[in-house]
């Protein structure tokens, strides 16, 4: 429908660790502002970015915001497409059962519960970067 | 001997990697913030920390391993998880404190 205007590919591309600056925080609060808008969005999580969504991340000691459970309700804003560079992962020497399960319902599916985050290559991930209309780093 | 603290992710700056470079043997190197995951088994610099820890005793502050989700199982063996007393104990007891930021 014309009132609603265009819907545009937006990707948040995550380069940053989260806690020790406010870049992890500020992306994620900025990837859940372009779903109100109903876009379609994607995130891609690379270098020290696959820290934000390591699994049992607890923030009471440090007293900052655990700001990671945000990530759990993404697949409630539409946000299912998270995706995380295979590289940046093996360098750090994690593997997809040091993150955290993310999934979200699928209501075109019978709401199956499916995984949110996708394990990619470089390769992919460069094609989905080329393939993006918006992009914004954090 | 000097304290020397670390507060960068070894993957973003090269912090670290000079700090093992430019500390004396008997020194002692605590890993901070983003520092501590500096201590993570199976890195690219595991390898210099190995090193690190022949002659230095290598500390990690465990409230900010807690808060990066990183379980005492996937560091380095030899390096000692401590608390803020401790690190405090830490400074107090080192001439001086060198700050790799």
């Amino acid at each position: 429908m014309s009132e609603e205007g265009t819907i545009k590919k937006f990707l948040y591309i995550n380069r940053r660790a989260p806690h020790g600056t406010v870049y992890a925080q500020e992306g994620l609060e900025v990837a859940l502002i372009g779903a109100a808008f109903d876009q379609d969005v994607s995130m891609a999580f690379i270098d020290d970015g696959v820290f934000q969504l390591c699994k049992s991340q607890d923030t009471k000691a440090i007293e900052a915001k655990n700001f990671c459970a945000t990530f759990k309700a993404l697949g409630d804003y539409e946000v299912t497409k998270l995706y995380v560079e295979q590289e940046s992962l093996a360098e750090r020497g994690l593997s997809q059962d040091d993150l955290m399960p993310l999934t979200w319902e699928d209501e075109d599916d019978d709401w199956a519960e499916k995984p949110s985050i996708h394990i990619v290559d470089k390769n992919k991930l460069a094609d989905l970067i080329e393939e993006q209309d918006v992009i914004l780093n954090f | 001997m000097t304290l020397h603290s670390v507060n960068k992710s070894p993957f973003e700056r090269n912090s670290l990697a000079t700090c093992i470079r430019l500390s004396k043997a008997g020194s002692a190197v605590i890993l901070i913030e983003d520092g501590v995951y500096g201590a993570l088994k199976g890195t690219g610099i595991e390898q210099e920390v190995k090193t690190c820890l022949q002659d230095r005793k290598v500390f990690a502050l465990q409230p900010d391993l807690s808060a990066r989700g990183l379980d005492k199982s996937k560091l380095i063996e030899g390096i000692t998880p401590i608390d803020y007393d401790k690190f405090v104990e830490l400074a107090a007891t080192h001439d001086k404190v060198q700050s790799w930021l």
